[in-house]
């Protein structure tokens, strides 16, 4: 099977029902994406599938056949949400951050809170009661204030 | 510019935002195995026979034969075993361990285990088995009831609440210079280094290394000592590094929660609603084994009276033993509990005494120089009344309290504190040290207190910029290891700030002495490295008695006044939060961007607790152990959170500072179920799910 | 205990001809989103071993108007269910239901045909379905039929849909009147409901509750009380007894019962 990661074509050995979220920590090593649930209920394990979020627990690997990829590797270290995420305090424990910060990516072009929240609605975070999520991300692409 | 007091870049770097920081499961070992529990079926009998329905090769068993020195959890007391011998106690007990190369092949492997049952106890107010009890007397409480113009009283529930770290338990054990060396998300690598080193026997050698920890909430407190356990059995047997990580619903059915409660009060007061007397009964259910149980109970029955002032005060508590697995430690720490029952009793006092709740709490609040339940006299750094006034001025309460009736909407309000730090002579028997090196390029501070998430390396590395007065980006924080940090204590309590925070600020102190005005750097290249050690000193005038429960509980209290406003759906009962202000008076914030977090995080996990969060638990067992099932807040269950963070600093704390990580827990359940009783529901209970409104009676 | 993946077959499907074809041959089981499939991996609570990916067939994702009905792919997402213009103009409420399924994660991910054939009594989107008279058409290598979406569902999590065919599309026939559409879930987002309503306030009003009985369904002597003007308290009496909700780990019978009484007279009296 091959596929777009982090916009290098990849090519995967594993079973086709292979969840996508073990290929990537295991065969890819690419262990930022985490497991919080292993049922598509948390989101910490959120990478883009050709630029739509999706839980990586829940998705075969053959069903990214041909896609591209995106897990919080392929931004590098120096995208502003990133540096946000620390600076706001949105990140604390950081396991749910990959995700959370993944999910963000895919907002409109100045999104409202209610559309923050409502896009954030599938990654829990358990340290931070959101509202620091929510002024990294609206001082990255916001309107207004968090 | 001084660190302290201002929101300075986190120790953390940016690896949580990259996904390169390493937490247990990102780890791998050459050679590594993985590792597996096999759990009890019942909830209470003997193991009869155990049978491996599986092919055998390539795995590593381990049953309690191969127990190196004791099978003893080795915490308070000494009654739960790594691993079950005969007697099964609850439902998930852990019996037999396996481990494989292959994650498929060990999962995939089945053993059958017969038993012999015995009738289970699930109900605590059955229990005639106490692992602890408390009474605590000030003046004569029944002579002053039965004396008092009214007497109110009431029972009130709260339910179990399970952690919900995003990260799930995980450790790796692997042989080292003859004896063990755990990797895990432990939230006290000194507890672990404990248990383990008396499961494996005094030859073994045991180190233990914080890895990225993906949240604790005290439930990576006293468990990963039992995790931590087995892997070492593991590793031990193998001769080869294992990993264990649980996964979701293994953590929720099988680790510890915090402890449900039931608690009675009776209060008498004169007709202008003065409290005279106030008869409180504790009772948590500690499940299967002591665990944390004893201390849990005693933080709760200390703050069971409230942050109010009454001469005459009983208080009786218990925990008792339940065929469930045992409950431990949780943000807060009974607190939570007793202030939920406190809080919602004194709304229904001022409904008795047809006086408005906020008036009541100006009559009663604790103010410096009154005494506590325990007799402890309060000092100077005491807010009640400042939280209170604050928190209803800017809420608007009074008005909106007026203003609100007869529609859907509706507010309450909650006051509270918390004790900092281990409770009376804790702190004193602990005798944490802390320590500071002098490096090449600045200091390293060199502690066992764990980062969380809650900013431990910041707000440490704050403290000793300021007292060290060097620069911020001069000062390294090592990764907790048991070889190479000072025993700290625990990160658990809200004491890292407080108490570790304090030895570090003397150290630093004492080291600034030492440089004689040099930079560390220079002092570094002519005379070598120095490393000063410190251990904790209580403040002197802490009299604690450990027998009647009498003294100074706690060096001193972080306070706080919760108001929430909510909206209920009258077809559904639906409970939507509108928004929730949080006043605060934790001393002084290190750091105001993580203070804040603190805040924001633990107020909302109070909310989820206090409506959201039910575990049901079926013949001993979660049966809801899924995070579909087992709701947490999302974004669009949580309201705005405006936190407002007072002063009033300790003297004993660095640079003023106060505990602050359990003190946000306290408020939220009993605020918002005075809001629903706004709403006339007659909630004495939480969660407050739409079922429980749907049958609760209504208020004339 | 979790399913190991390597107990595990899979067909990819390149074509529906294909598809229908393999799965006359032989027993598969079809998957497409796995928003559930993988929950049930991961408890270990699956039985099917051998599967058809019918993932990759885009002929079953349009959405398009055949004269006046509505027809939707079986493999069209949440998402494109909230996305498309034609669904938010016909069907908004389905298009509502959409939106609290999960976070946009599983709507992503999760498609209607899914929803359907899962066959569980929870799913968000069976009643706006039943409410609308929909009709799905099955599709076998040898024929294709059409079954009224209220007669597709025989018992609990049971269908009349044989191991050969395939769920191609959902036919919406014109619906007159307001649509009106309500989730009880255990939270406001990410929830499972607890109960759930459709109803269109026509001529002749239609109703339909999920999670208040084995299957999804259309409470027809309370659509006639109500459409004879039946006083809406007696109606409710009715549907009291058309429902029959249980105990379990989200809710209870007794509140289900309550909430769906009080959601039939919001939607009668808005």
């Amino acid at each position: 099977m091959n596929f777009v990661l982090n916009g290098v074509s990849t090519d995967v050995a594993a079973h086709p029902m292979t969840r996508l979220l073990d290929v990537l920590r295991e065969e890819c090593g690419l262990t930022g994406t985490k497991e919080g649930c292993g049922e598509g209920e948390c989101g910490a394990c959120t990478v883009l599938v050709n630029g739509e979020p999706v839980c990586s627990c829940i998705v075969p690997v053959v069903q990214v056949t041909g896609a591209e990829v995106l897990t919080i590797e392929g931004l590098g270290g120096t995208h502003p949400l990133q540096e946000l995420f620390m600076s706001e305090v949105g990140a604390q424990c950081g396991i749910c951050t990959p995700g959370m910060i993944l999910t963000a990516l895919t907002l409109s072009e100045a999104p409202t809170l209610d559309e923050v929240k409502t896009a954030l609605a599938g990654n829990l975070c358990r340290c931070t009661g959101y509202s620091a999520i929510y002024r990294a991300v609206m001082k990255w692409r916001g309107t207004g204030h968090a | 510019m001084s660190a302290v007091g201002n929101s300075v870049p986190r120790k953390d770097g940016i690896g949580k935002a990259t996904g390169a920081a390493r937490y247990a499961d990102d780890i791998v070992l050459p050679g590594m195995l993985h590792g597996r529990t096999i759990r009890s079926t019942i909830p209470r009998g003997r193991v009869r026979s155990i049978t491996l329905d599986f092919d055998t090769t390539g795995f590593t068993i381990v049953d309690y034969h191969d127990v190196p020195d004791r099978n003893v959890v080795d915490l308070i007391a000494q009654d739960q075993p790594f691993l079950v011998e005969k007697e099964i106690r609850h439902m998930a007990e852990p019996i037999l361990l396996l481990a494989h190369e292959d994650k498929e092949t060990l999962n995939a492997a089945r053993v059958t285990i017969e038993y012999d049952e015995d009738t289970p106890l699930f109900d605590p107010e059955q229990s005639t088995q106490f692992f602890k009890t408390i009474t605590i007397a000030k003046g004569d409480a029944a002579a002053a009831l039965s004396r008092a113009d009214i007497i109110v009283e009431g029972t009130y529930r709260t339910g179990h609440q399970e952690h919900i770290y995003i990260e799930p338990n995980g450790v790796i054990a692997e042989l080292e210079e003859g004896g063990v060396t755990i990797h895990g998300s432990v939230q006290c690598p000194f507890y672990v280094i404990k248990a383990v080193r008396c499961l494996l026997g005094p030859s073994r050698p045991v180190r233990v290394i914080q890895t990225e920890t993906g949240g604790g909430f005290g439930g990576k407190e006293e468990y990963p000592s039992m995790l931590a356990g087995h892997a070492a059995m593991l590793a031990l047997k193998s001769g080869r590094p294992v990993k264990m990580i649980y996964d979701r619903t293994e953590d929720m059915v099988a680790t510890t929660k915090r402890h449900p409660s039931i608690v009675t009060h009776r209060t008498g007061l004169t007709r202008d609603g003065r409290l005279v007397a106030m008869d409180v009964e504790v009772l948590m259910d500690g499940g299967a084994y002591v665990t944390l149980s004893p201390v849990v109970l005693s933080r709760g029955c200390i703050h069971a009276a409230g942050p109010y002032r009454c001469d005459n005060i009983s208080i009786r508590g218990r925990v008792v033993f339940t065929n469930t697995p045992p409950n431990g430690a949780f943000r807060g720490f009974g607190a939570p509990q007793t202030e939920f029952a406190v809080e919602v009793h004194m709304d229904r006092i001022a409904e008795t005494l047809g006086m408005d709740p906020v008036s009541l709490r100006r009559i009663n609040a604790l103010r410096p120089g009154d005494t506590t339940a325990t007799g402890q006299t309060l000092r100077a750094d005491s807010s009640a009344h400042q939280v209170l006034e604050e928190a209803v001025r800017r809420t608007d309460f009074t008005r909106k309290r007026t203003e609100y009736l007869g529609s859907n909407r509706a507010i309450g309000l909650a006051l509270f504190y918390h004790g900092a730090g281990f409770t009376g002579a804790g702190e004193k028997n602990l005798k944490s040290t802390a320590r500071l090196v002098l490096t090449p390029t600045g200091v390293r501070i060199a502690v066992g207190s764990t980062e969380i998430g809650q900013g431990t390396r910041t707000m440490h590395a704050q403290i000793v910029t300021d007292a060290l007065g060097i620069p911020y980006e001069d000062v390294e924080v090592a990764q907790p290891d048991t070889a190479r940090v000072a025993d700290s204590g625990p990160t658990v309590a809200s004491r890292t700030c407080m108490v570790v925070g304090k030895i570090l600020e003397e150290c630093a102190l004492e080291m600034r002495d030492t440089l004689g005005g040099l930079a560390p750097k220079e002092y570094y290249a002519r005379h070598g490295s120095i490393t000063v050690e410190r251990m904790y000193q209580p403040p002197d005038w802490i009299q604690w008695n450990d027998d009647t429960y009498e003294g100074d509980a706690y060096a001193t209290y972080g306070w706080g006044c919760d108001v929430a406003e909510l909206e209920v759906d009258p077809d559904t009962f639906e409970v939507r939060p509108v928004k929730l202000t949080a006043v605060q008076e934790f001393g002084r914030p290190i750091h105001p961007a993580l203070a804040r977090g603190q805040i924001e995080g633990g107020t909302v996990q109070g909310l989820g607790y206090a409506l959201l969060e039910r575990v049901v638990m079926k013949h001993g067992a979660m049966a809801n152990a899924q995070l579909t099932n087992y709701t947490i807040p999302t974004t669009l269950d949580t309201p705005e959170i405006d936190v407002v963070m007072l002063s009033n600093p300790y003297p004993g704390g660095p640079f003023g500072a106060k505990g602050l990580g359990e003190l946000p827990m306290d408020g939220p359940a009993p605020a918002v179920v005075n809001a629903l009783r706004h709403l006339k529901f007659d909630v004495r209970e939480i969660p407050a799910t739409p079922e429980l409104l749907a049958a609760a009676p209504t208020l004339a | 205990m979790k399913t190991a993946i390597a107990e595990l077959d899979l067909e990819r499907a390149t074509s529906l001809r294909q598809a229908l074809a393999l799965m006359k041959s032989e027993a598969r089981t079809p998957l497409a989103g796995t928003t559930d499939l993988y929950v049930e991996l991961n408890f270990g609570t699956l039985k099917p071993r051998r599967f058809l990916d019918i993932w990759a067939l885009n002929e079953l994702r349009t959405i398009s108007m055949h004269g006046d009905t509505l027809v939707i792919g079986a493999l069209a997402t949440f998402t494109a269910l909230i996305r498309s213009p034609l669904v938010q103009a016909r069907l908004p409420m389905l298009v509502e239901a959409a939106g609290l399924v999960g976070g946009i994660q599983i709507q992503n991910r999760g498609t209607l045909g899914g929803n359907i054939a899962n066959a569980s009594p929870a799913g968000d989107s069976l009643p706006v379905l039943a409410a609308v008279d929909a009709m799905l058409v099955l599709r076998s290598a040898d024929a294709e039929r059409r079954i009224p979406f209220t007669e597709f569902y025989t018992g609990y999590r049971k269908s009349v849909m044989r191991p050969d065919e395939l769920l191609v599309a959902v036919e919406v026939p014109p619906v007159e009147g307001a649509q009106y559409f309500r989730k009880v879930g255990t939270r406001a987002a990410l929830a499972i409901s607890k109960i759930v309503m459709a109803g269109v306030k026509g001529a002749v009003p239609r109703i339909a509750f999920g999670s208040v009985a084995p299957t999804v369904v259309r409470v027809r002597h309370t659509e006639q009380a109500l459409a004879g003007g039946t006083h809406i308290e007696d109606v409710v009496r009715i549907l009291e007894q058309e429902i029959a909700p249980i105990d379990d780990i989200r809710s209870s019978a007794a509140y289900r019962r309550r909430v769906a009484g009080n959601l039939l007279r919001r939607f009668w009296s808005s």
